[in-house]
C-alpha cells in the first residue's frame, strides 16, 4: 500500500502547504512571523464543525469559515503591522501570541476542550485510481491549495497589485517613496493570509473529521517547517515543502511508529537551518531582523 | 500559610527563576523559543539524579542547572550561526527534537510522566528564587550588563569597542539555559511529578510573554511580569480560561500602549 501513503502523505501535505504559504506570505513579504496563524486555523476548523452540525450545506459552511479567517486576520492587522512601525520588533510578534492565546481560550470557554467529531459533508464519495483510494475532499484539498497558490502566484508577478507588494518586500519605505499605498497594500496580504488558513482549517475538519481549540497549533508548527524547508517567503518553496513534510510525517507513522515523528520532522528542520538556512528553492536572504 | 497560597506563592518563585532564564538570553537580543527544552533537561536530569542515584534533591537541583547550562553551552555554538527569526526558528526546532527525544526514553517513564520522591519544601524554592533574582540584578550591574546590552543594541559597534560579540551571546544563552534548568529541577522536587508533554513551544513562548511584559530593559521586569502572570489571575479568581483571557488582553494592550513593557530604563 505505497500508493495509499504517497496518496494520505499528499493530502496532509496541502493542508501544510496553505499554512506554509500564509506563514511565508507574512515573512516573506512584511518580515513578521505570525503567531496568530494556528489560532486562524482553528477558528475556521471549529466554524466548520459549528456550521455542519448545523446541517448547513457544506460550500456555506466552508465560505463561513474561510471568510471567519479573513477577517480575524484583518483584526490582527490592526494590532500588529500597523504599530511595527513605532516600536520595536518583536512587538507584532508577541501581539499575534497574544491574538492566538486569546482565540483558544474563548473557544475554550465556548465549547469547552473536547476533540469534536466533524460530520462528513460528502457521505462516502471517492474515487478509485487502480488499488489507491481518494476520497473527495482529498482531491478537493489537493486541488484547492494547488489552485490557490497558481493564483497567488499569478497576482504577485503579473498585476499591479502584486508589484506594489514586491516593493515592500524590497523596502516599505521605498515603496512609500514610490506611490505604493502600503496602508492599503499591507491589509490585503495579512487577508489573503488569513483566506489561505482558513480554507487549510476548513479542508483539515472535513477530512480528518476533527475539530478541537488547539488544533492550530502541531498543524501550525508544521507549516513553519514547511516554510523553512521551502525557503522563506517563496510560495512554490512552501508548497513543495508543505507536501515533503506531509511525506515525511505519513511515512514515519507507517515506517517507524508515531513516536518517531516529530523525531523525524523537527529534526531535518533544524539540519536545514544549520546548514541551508535558504531552503531548497531559496527565500529571503537579507539580513533578518525579527 | 495555607497549602493553596503555599502553592501558588511556590509557582511564582519557580516562574521567577524562569523568568530570569528567558530574559538572559532576551537581554542579548536572543528570541529563545527554546526555554521548555531546557526546563525539561533540568527536570528530568534532576529527576533522574534523585531517584535513580539517590543524589540529595537541593544538591540534584544545582546539578539540573550544571546539566541544562552544559547543553545550553554544546547547543550554542550551532544555534548562535542564526540569527533574528532563524535563531527563533532553530530554538523552536530544538525544543522539538528534545521534547520528542525525552517522549522516547523509557528510563523516565516516556509519555507516562516521571514521579520524583524525593520532595524540597517551600524555604527551599524561595530561597533559590531570592538567591537567582539577587545574582542576575549583581551581574546587570557589572560590566557584564553593559556590555551585554551593547551586544544586543549594535553587534558590530560592540566588536568594534573590543567586546567579544559571540562570547556574550553564548554566555547569555548558558546562563539563561541553566536557569531554566533549575526552574524546571525545582518544580519535579516541589510538585514531584513532570510529564514532558508540559514543555512544549507553547510553554517558551508563555514565559517569554511575561517576561516582556514586565520589560526587558531593567532586571527587575521580569520579576514584575512573573508577578503579574501569577498573582493577577489569582486575585480574579478565574477559570484556567479566563485567565490567559486576561493575559492576552493585557499583552495586546500592553504593548499597543506601552511596547517596551511595563517597567523601562528612565
Amino acid at each position: 500500500m505505497l500508493e495509499q501513503q504517497v496518496v494520505n502523505g499528499l493530502m496532509l501535505g496541502s493542508v501544510y502547504a496553505l499554512v506554509a504559504v500564509a506563514f511565508t506570505l507574512a515573512i516573506g513579504i512584511l518580515n513578521f512571523l505570525n503567531f496568530s496563524i494556528p489560532g486562524l486555523f482553528m477558528v475556521s476548523g471549529m466554524l466548520t464543525w459549528l456550521l455542519l452540525r448545523q446541517a448547513a450545506p457544506w460550500p456555506l459552511a466552508a465560505l463561513g469559515a474561510v471568510a471567519a479567517a479573513g477577517a480575524l486576520s484583518l483584526l490582527v492587522e490592526r494590532f500588529t503591522y500597523r504599530l511595527m512601525r513605532t516600536s520595536e520588533h518583536f512587538v507584532p510578534l508577541v501581539t499575534s501570541m497574544a491574538f492566538l492565546i486569546l482565540l483558544e481560550n474563548l473557544m475554550l470557554i465556548g465549547w469547552g476542550s473536547d476533540q469534536q467529531r466533524v460530520p462528513v459533508p460528502f457521505g462516502s464519495a471517492s474515487a478509485h485510481l487502480g488499488p489507491v483510494i481518494v476520497s473527495v475532499p482529498q482531491l478537493l484539498g489537493l486541488g484547492c491549495a494547488v489552485l490557490a497558490v497558481a493564483c497567488m502566484d499569478f497576482l504577485l508577478k503579473k498585476t499591479r497589485l502584486g508589484r506594489g507588494v514586491r516593493t515592500i518586500a524590497e523596502d516599505a519605505q521605498l515603496a512609500t517613496l514610490l506611490g505604493v499605498p502600503v496602508e492599503r497594500v499591507v491589509p490585503l496580504i495579512f487577508l489573503f493570509g488569513g483566506l489561505f488558513t482558513g480554507l487549510a482549517g476548513f479542508l483539515f475538519a472535513v477530512n480528518y473529521q476533527q475539530a478541537s481549540p488547539f488544533m492550530g497549533e502541531e498543524v501550525a508548527l508544521k507549516g513553519i517547517s514547511a516554510m523553512v524547508v521551502g525557503g522563506m517567503g517563496n510560495i512554490w518553496g512552501a508548497i513543495l515543502g508543505g507536501l515533503l513534510i506531509g511525506l515525511v510525517e505519513t511515512f514515519a507513522i507507517f515506517g517507524l511508529g508515531a513516536r518517531a515523528v516529530d523525531l523525524c520532522v523537527y529534526g531535518a528542520l533544524l539540519a536545514i537551518l544549520f546548514v541551508r538556512p535558504t531552503g531548497l528553492l531559496g527565500g529571503v536572504s537579507r539580513h533578518q531582523r525579527m | 500559610m495555607s497549602g493553596y497560597l503555599e502553592g501558588v506563592l511556590a509557582l511564582l518563585c519557580i516562574n521567577t527563576v524562569l523568568a530570569y532564564g528567558a530574559f538572559l538570553p532576551m537581554s542579548a537580543g536572543q528570541l529563545n523559543l527554546g526555554i521548555a527544552a531546557f526546563v525539561a533537561i533540568g527536570a528530568y536530569s534532576s529527576g533522574y539524579a534523585s531517584n535513580a542515584l539517590g543524589l540529595n534533591p537541593i544538591l540534584a537541583a544545582l546539578g539540573g542547572f550544571a546539566v541544562a547550562a552544559s547543553v545550553g553551552w554544546l547547543v550554542a555554538f550551532p544555534i548562535l550561526r542564526t540569527r533574528g527569526i532563524y535563531l527563533a526558528l532553530a530554538t523552536f526546532a530544538l525544543n522539538q527534537v528534545v521534547q520528542g527525544t525525552i517522549l522516547n526514553v523509557d528510563a523516565v517513564g516516556g509519555a507516562a510522566g516521571y514521579p520524583v520522591s524525593a520532595h524540597v519544601g517551600f524555604p527551599v524554592v524561595a530561597a533559590f528564587a531570592i538567591a537567582v533574582f539577587a545574582l542576575v540584578a549583581a551581574l546587570f550591574h557589572t560590566r557584564f550588563g553593559i556590555s551585554v546590552t551593547a551586544v544586543k543594541d549594535d553587534e558590530r559597534a560592540a566588536d568594534v569597542m573590543g567586546l567579544s560579540v559571540r562570547g556574550m551571546q553564548s554566555a547569555a544563552f548558558t546562563v539563561g539555559a541553566g536557569l531554566a534548568g533549575l526552574a524546571g529541577a525545582l518544580y519535579a522536587h516541589y510538585f514531584n511529578y513532570i510529564e514532558v508533554q508540559n514543555y512544549g513551544v507553547l510553554f517558551s513562548i508563555y514565559v517569554m510573554l511575561y517576561v516582556l511584559l514586565g520589560g526587558t530593559q531593567t532586571v527587575y521586569g521580569p520579576l514584575l511580569g512573573a508577578a503579574l502572570f501569577n498573582l493577577l489571575p489569582e486575585l480574579l479568581r478565574g477559570s484556567a480560561a479566563w485567565r490567559y483571557v486576561i493575559f492576552a488582553c493585557l499583552i495586546i494592550a500592553i504593548m499597543s500602549l506601552r511596547p517596551q513593557g511595563v517597567l523601562v530604563k528612565r
